[in-house]
């Protein structure tokens, strides 16, 4: 497979999740695993361009694919992207641990849908679980990291 | 988790090849088994994936009027393809699990299985929908038979799904948030030759339709039409987020807004 742009390979067993193979065979790291019962989203990589959740998906499932992890979102010199720069900006982390899964759900969300209204956001992150509950700044990061102004009414 | 070997079979002959070994089990997208297998509430010694089988995959539309699905055809792929030419279906499709779920559960998975509380059944039973599979046909009222048990022999695999298009349709799910699987969800459509309303989440028998409604949605398909019937709350499911009786009254609300939301 492909991840983040690199070819990588390696002989795995049938039972190797993508998780693991990101984080212990691959040393990428930045994917979390957190529930492992595909609820939270820390695990969230695209495979082929659409998110899906590593814990859930065997490795050799991803065979031939392309894969973007959190590890892949930095701009080419090594500066945060853009999504990541707006959740730095907007406060959108406060532990960090569910934050990679919300970086690459918030950029499968912009390339569906590049100017979310902030429902849209709010739904789209069903399946990320933030414990810190630090959802209001996770939202305003998105919508911030859409072009979109960022006035959120208090809840 | 414990160890196994997994095949990836290229077409449906290698697949039904694969699967004739006792103790091969058929992986869909994986979002129920895969969790199941952690868990250690399945142990199959092979699984045979079928996500890399490409002719089980796409929508089309056959020339008798149904929206003929893959079988490995993801939850947003349904959702991105019959926006326009099944809104109802696509609505379900597009409310399953969360958007990464949506990115690999498959419709031949979720009817596989047949969770008591999963959507698809109720669009699958509530269209009349032909499940085809690599030996046979099988009418969608023949195909459920209980929570988690289906007309499905040792080995067979849903290849396709075939729902026939309704004139309109509509399906409501009262969320249960923390799985998010259906409390209760209903799904009616209405065609030519009279409604049909499935119920999912509700009953201990799985899905099944509630025919007194569908009589009374045929003669007048409007919401009012839905005043003073109701489900009895005897075999509703009871548990820690509703009891039988909640159930039951909510199929009657889901009901009256699926008819009012129907298009």
């Amino acid at each position: 497979m492909t991840v983040n742009g690199k070819s990588v390979s390696g002989t795995i067993e049938g039972r190797t999740l993508l998780a693991d193979f990101l984080r212990t065979d691959l040393r990428l790291t930045g994917t979390h695993i957190g529930c492992d019962t595909s609820q939270c989203g820390a695990c969230l990589v695209h495979v082929n361009g659409m998110a899906v959740k590593s814990c859930t998906m065997f490795a050799v499932e991803a065979d031939g694919a392309e894969v973007v992890t959190i590890e892949g979102m930095a701009n080419t010199d090594g500066s945060l992207g853009v999504i990541q720069q707006a959740f730095q900006d907007h406060h959108g982390l406060q532990c960090g641990f569910c934050t990679p899964g919300m970086v690459m759900s918030a950029a499968a969300l912009l390339k569906e849908n590049p100017k979310p209204t902030e429902a849209e956001v709010r739904e789209y992150l069903e399946g990320n679980i933030c414990r810190c509950t630090g959802y209001h700044n996770i939202v305003k990061a998105i919508l911030a990291a859409s072009g979109q102004d960022v006035v959120l009414a208090a809840e | 988790m414990y160890a196994f070997d997994i095949e990836r079979p290229r077409t449906i002959a290698e697949a039904v090849a694969a699967l004739a070994s006792d103790e091969a089990q058929a992986l869909g997208g994986g979002q129920t088994l895969i969790p199941t297998l952690k868990q250690r509430l399945a142990s199959p010694e092979t699984l045979i994936s079928l996500t890399g089988i490409s002719e089980m995959q796409g929508v089309c539309l056959s020339d008798r009027g149904e929206l003929c699905v893959g079988g490995a055809t993801t939850h947003a792929e349904v959702a991105r393809m019959a926006a326009k030419s099944f809104p109802g279906l696509s609505g379900l499709a597009g409310h399953i699990g969360d958007p990464a779920v949506r990115n690999r559960g498959t419709v031949g998975g979720s009817l596989a299985n047949n969770d008591p509380s999963a959507c698809y059944p109720a669009a699958a039973l509530g269209t009349g929908a032909t499940i085809k599979t690599d030996r046979r046909e099988i009418a969608a009222d023949d195909y459920f038979q209980g929570m988690f048990a289906t007309d499905l022999q040792e080995g067979e695999i849903i290849t396709e799904v075939r729902f026939p298009i309704p004139e309109v349709s509509n399906y409501q799910k009262f969320l249960q948030p923390a799985s998010r699987f259906a409390l209760v969800g209903v799904f009616v459509a209405k065609y030519p030759d009279g409604v049909r309303v499935a119920v999912t989440g509700a009953s201990e028998d799985g899905v099944f339709r509630w025919t007194e409604a569908e009589r009374a949605l045929s003669a007048s398909f409007e919401p009012a039409s839905l005043e003073g019937l109701s489900v009895p709350a005897d075999g509703m499911i009871g548990d820690i987020h509703g009891t039988p009786e909640y159930r039951a009254h909510l199929i009657g609300v889901m009901t009256r807004r699926a008819v009012a939301a129907a298009s």
